[in-house]
């Protein structure tokens, strides 16, 4: 299958859903508007595309930009061969977006971690909660506004 | 020499001769004791853990040193290896096998990250493991080779050797 035949085809059905598009060491990467995300991650999930896996779920904190966060998506097409890029722009006030657990059970675990350390919310989450850090912690670790130095410790230290 | 041993007078006589006793102080024995007799309970969370290994098995032979017997439970074992990089989050798990352990007991601080948090200066791992635990010997290395960790177990045995011993019954006589 062509790669540019899904650039096309998801310009095609989604239009002004999708805001910029590129292409980046040989793959695509599509900036899509974030309310948009669970129906374009359903039409490439399915035939023809099949995006069955889903590689990596994160999130990048561009602390001074608006909007402030951006998440990726990376997707995978075993029959296809064929690499994908999603990304979708949060804004601080508004940090929420779709959970894809309903369509690959893998986000489920990659998702708590972005709500761990980023603190984005996901809506349809089975079950949202710290998977690295401890109950009790503060704030988001990976931040860029999360002070450098700043100790949490669980229990007291001692001297 | 059986029957002239045991006549009277002569026997200590020809003891001390020999050479066949020593004299020393309890303290000393019990020392001498304790240092070659160390179970280990390694607490290993990191990849200093392939060095423990390599250092507790057969290439280099911690057995050598009276230290070979590995307890898989903090209350069989008086040394305590803590290999690895300790988090914030697994700070009272430590602090939990420690106490488990009973006396005498000592703590060896395994590689760099248990001696200070080593590169990994942020939010999510303890800065040295003696901010929770006292430790007795600091081995760094990131991670130490097998030879550091027995110089490290022989420094170990020194202060086991020259440090003031504790028995049940010492207190209740003083």
């Amino acid at each position: 299958m062509e790669k540019k035949k899904v650039l096309e085809d998801l310009k095609r059905r989604f239009q002004d859903k999708i805001k910029e598009s590129s292409v980046q060491f040989g793959d695509e990467v599509f900036v899509i508007d974030k309310d948009s995300l669970l129906d374009i991650a359903k039409f490439l999930k399915a035939e023809p595309y099949a995006f069955t896996m889903l590689l990596d779920l994160t999130c990048v904190d561009r602390l001074g930009q608006q909007p402030r966060f951006e998440m990726a998506y990376h997707l995978y097409s075993l029959s296809n061969k064929h690499r994908l890029r999603i990304k979708a722009k949060l804004s601080e006030k508004d940090l929420s977006i779709d959970s894809l657990t309903s369509l690959w059970k893998n986000a489920n675990w990659l998702e708590r971690e972005v709500f761990d350390m980023f603190g984005v919310f996901f809506k349809g989450h089975p079950d949202l909660r710290r998977i690295f850090m401890y109950d009790g912690f503060e704030g988001y670790p990976l931040r860029k506004d999360y002070p450098l130095r700043k100790r949490q410790p669980r229990i007291p230290l001692r001297e | 020499m059986k029957k002239a041993f045991f006549k009277r007078g002569q026997a200590s006589k020809r003891f001390a001769m020999e050479g066949n006793f020593i004299t020393t102080k309890f303290n000393d024995i019990l020392g001498w004791a304790r240092k070659y007799s160390l179970f280990h309970y390694p607490y290993v969370t990191a990849c200093c853990g392939m060095e423990y290994m390599s250092a507790a098995c057969a290439h280099f032979d911690i057995d050598r040193f009276g230290a070979g017997w590995t307890r898989f439970s903090p209350r069989q074992s008086d040394m305590l290896l803590v290999v690895g990089t300790v988090t914030q989050k697994l700070a009272p798990v430590l602090l939990t096998v420690y106490e488990q352990m009973t006396e005498p007991k000592w703590v060896v601080a395994f590689g760099t990250c248990a001696v200070s948090g080593g590169i990994y200066d942020n939010y999510a791992v303890v800065q040295g493991i003696d901010q929770i635990i006292p430790v007795d010997i600091y081995i760094p290395g990131c991670p130490p080779r097998p030879e550091t960790v027995l110089n490290g177990l022989v420094k170990l045995q020194e202060k086991i050797q020259k440090q003031q011993q504790e028995w049940r019954w010492k207190r209740r006589r003083s």
